[in-house]
């Protein structure tokens, strides 16, 4: 803490030249980090207020009810939370093998050289892709290929459906969780995989008995994350999952999710209470999505604090 | 008997190895069939006049995306003009006081803010600023994708400066030079490659973001430079052709997406330069 000792030297006289702008550059610092966390209050408090009419009129049943009827006025979620909900638990089933595929050859098989620094590449250039373009891209090139398949499988060939949504989504989130789960990996101390390794184990044993039962909870904290952003990815969404108000009845029926919804009908919202509904959606992915990044940090700073 | 067991481990231990190249190498397909599709579609779309020209009304042929192109460039600097000091001094602030409330509850805010979905930045600025103005704007627009960056330089700054030895700083006052200056000068300087990363990366980050854009800036079909008034934008002007049920202009979609993404994997490949070439280290 060297500023703080310097701190209490400083004489506060208005002789010394230099104090005044001394002065001014603390007090800059210090707005600055003030303005944020404020920032993030007021987003927190503007949510709320103006989602205050729809949390009168229904209340809880907000949550239980799969009527959204502009025309009379009544409103509930619970399709557009299914939607949410299997898009993001889908697209975490398939991005799992992946992610903990390359959290592995990242984080233990090839730490380093030319093949572990080309997948890191192109690991960070997937999760540089705008989203829009993956959107664009699953529209023309994967709802054909779906649509095949249901045809194939004898059912409704929509095509756009939470099946194509959870596909595209489970691409995005893929770099998210095998970033963090290599990071995790390789910091699983070598004396405990040393030791398995003088008990005669291979490495694949070494792997999956000592070191994936070690790094579980960061690499569970990796999931979270991407569970997160799978939660408020919108434009992707939007584009491929055929933006249906009703309840989806199976995994390739179209839907909508809660941050899909908000982007397809935020601009026609006339009404207060319909504008308000739809911001109670986007409160209630805020605090969602809050809650899983502050425990998905926490986890991951402690792992990397114990490693 | 024993050595069979032996020989089963040792397969397995090369399944189990094959099969973490075969999965890992597998999920790099998806970039490289959008790389490939984009570069088939788009490239041929493109041309000096789909640069420089206006989109035209369905049914003409040609047509360029100038207007989003120049829209997106506007919104870019309305968003750093206050994102990128704010987000710097923030911090140094941060790393300057590691410790402390505030410090706490604004890493806390930094973290939070930086997880939040894009299309709820949309909405308030929506609430904050569409609704006060009374219309849609690019000043709206900016400010929502300013508030997605700020976080971005933040924690990027705070992560350099971390790795700034005291000594430097204790040197620098030790010679008599102010605080501020110290900061400014010696500071600041030393941990620029990591600041400008930083920096470059929430660019690329907001440049191809669309939702917080639905409902602030709103699109325009026609050349705007007026901050109050609705622009378009490269990722707008994608969503809006791409979901329309007209061929051209699919297409038209298509080369926008060639020049955003070329745009995006740029300032990605500018973002490694600086971090390898001038790489913060003591």
């Amino acid at each position: 803490m060297a500023s703080k000792s310097i701190d209490n030297q400083i004489d506060p006289s208005p002789r010394v030249p230099g104090l005044r702008a001394e002065f001014v550059f603390r007090k800059i610092l210090l707005l600055s980090g003030l303005v944020i966390v404020v920032l993030l209050a007021a987003i927190f408090l503007s949510l709320f207020l103006h989602s205050l009419p729809s949390l009168r009129a229904f209340g809880l049943s907000f949550f239980f009810t799969k009527t959204w009827d502009p025309v009379s006025g009544k409103f509930g979620m619970l399709s557009f939370l299914v939607g949410t909900l299997l898009t993001s638990f889908l697209s975490l089933l398939i991005c799992l093998p992946f992610s903990l595929a390359i959290s592995i050859f990242l984080g233990e098989y090839f730490r380093e050289g030319p093949l572990s620094s080309f997948l890191r590449n192109v690991t960070e250039l997937l999760a540089g892709i705008p989203s829009i373009i993956y959107g664009f891209w699953g529209l023309f090139v994967l709802v054909p290929i779906v649509r095949k398949l249901e045809i194939i499988l004898g059912i409704p060939p929509y095509g756009v459906g939470i099946f194509t949504a959870s596909l595209i989504l489970a691409v995005m989130i893929v770099p998210y969780a095998a970033s963090i789960g290599g990071e995790v990996i390789s910091l699983v101390p070598s004396d405990i995989k040393e030791a398995a390794y003088s008990l005669g184990a291979t490495r694949q044993e070494v792997i999956t008995k000592v070191i994936l039962p070690y790094a579980r909870s960061g690499i569970m904290a990796g999931i979270l994350l991407a569970l997160g952003r799978a939660l408020g990815e919108t434009m992707a969404v939007t584009m491929v999952i055929g933006n249906s108000n009703l309840l989806p009845r199976s995994i390739f029926s179209p839907g909508n999710t809660m941050a899909s919804v908000i982007a397809n009908e935020f601009t026609e919202a006339t009404g207060r209470l319909y504008l308000s509904s739809l911001i109670e959606i986007g409160l209630l992915l805020f605090l969602v999505t809050m809650v899983i990044n502050i425990v998905g940090r926490y986890i991951i700073k402690k792992v990397s604090v114990e490693a | 008997m024993d050595r069979e067991r032996v020989k089963f481990r040792i397969g397995k231990d090369k399944a189990f190895m094959a099969l973490v190249i075969l999965l890992s190498f597998f999920s790099m397909v998806p970039l490289f069939l959008i790389l490939f599709y984009i570069m088939r579609n788009g490239l041929s779309s493109l041309s000096w006049e789909f640069l420089t020209e206006l989109s035209k009304p369905v049914g003409e042929v040609g047509g360029g995306i100038a207007n989003a192109i120049v829209g997106s460039f506007l919104l870019v600097v309305i968003a750093s003009l206050p994102a990128i000091p704010m987000g710097i001094t923030a911090g140094v602030y941060l790393s300057e006081h590691k410790r402390g409330r505030l410090s706490y509850l604004l890493r806390l805010a930094v973290e939070v803010l930086q997880g939040t979905p894009s299309i709820v930045i949309g909405i308030i600025a929506y609430l904050w600023l569409v609704i006060s103005m009374g219309g849609f704007s690019a000043l709206s627009g900016g400010v929502a994708l300013g508030i997605m960056m700020l976080p971005v330089i933040t924690r990027a700054t705070e992560e350099t400066l971390k790795l700034i030895p005291d000594s430097l700083k204790e040197a620098s006052l030790a010679l008599g030079v102010p605080y501020y200056r110290t900061i400014l000068k010696v500071i600041l300087p030393a941990g620029f490659s990591g600041i400008a990363t930083g920096i470059l990366i929430s660019l690329a980050r907001i440049a191809g973001e669309t939702a917080p854009l639905l409902f602030t800036a709103f699109g325009n079909p026609f050349m705007n430079l007026n901050i109050i008034k609705p622009v378009n934008a490269l990722p707008l002007l994608i969503y809006n052709y791409a979901t329309s049920p007209y061929p051209e202009w699919h297409s038209i979609a298509w080369g926008a997406s060639c020049v955003l993404i070329c745009i995006v994997l740029i300032l990605n490949f500018v973002t490694r330069i600086i971090a390898q070439r001038w790489k913060v280290q003591f």
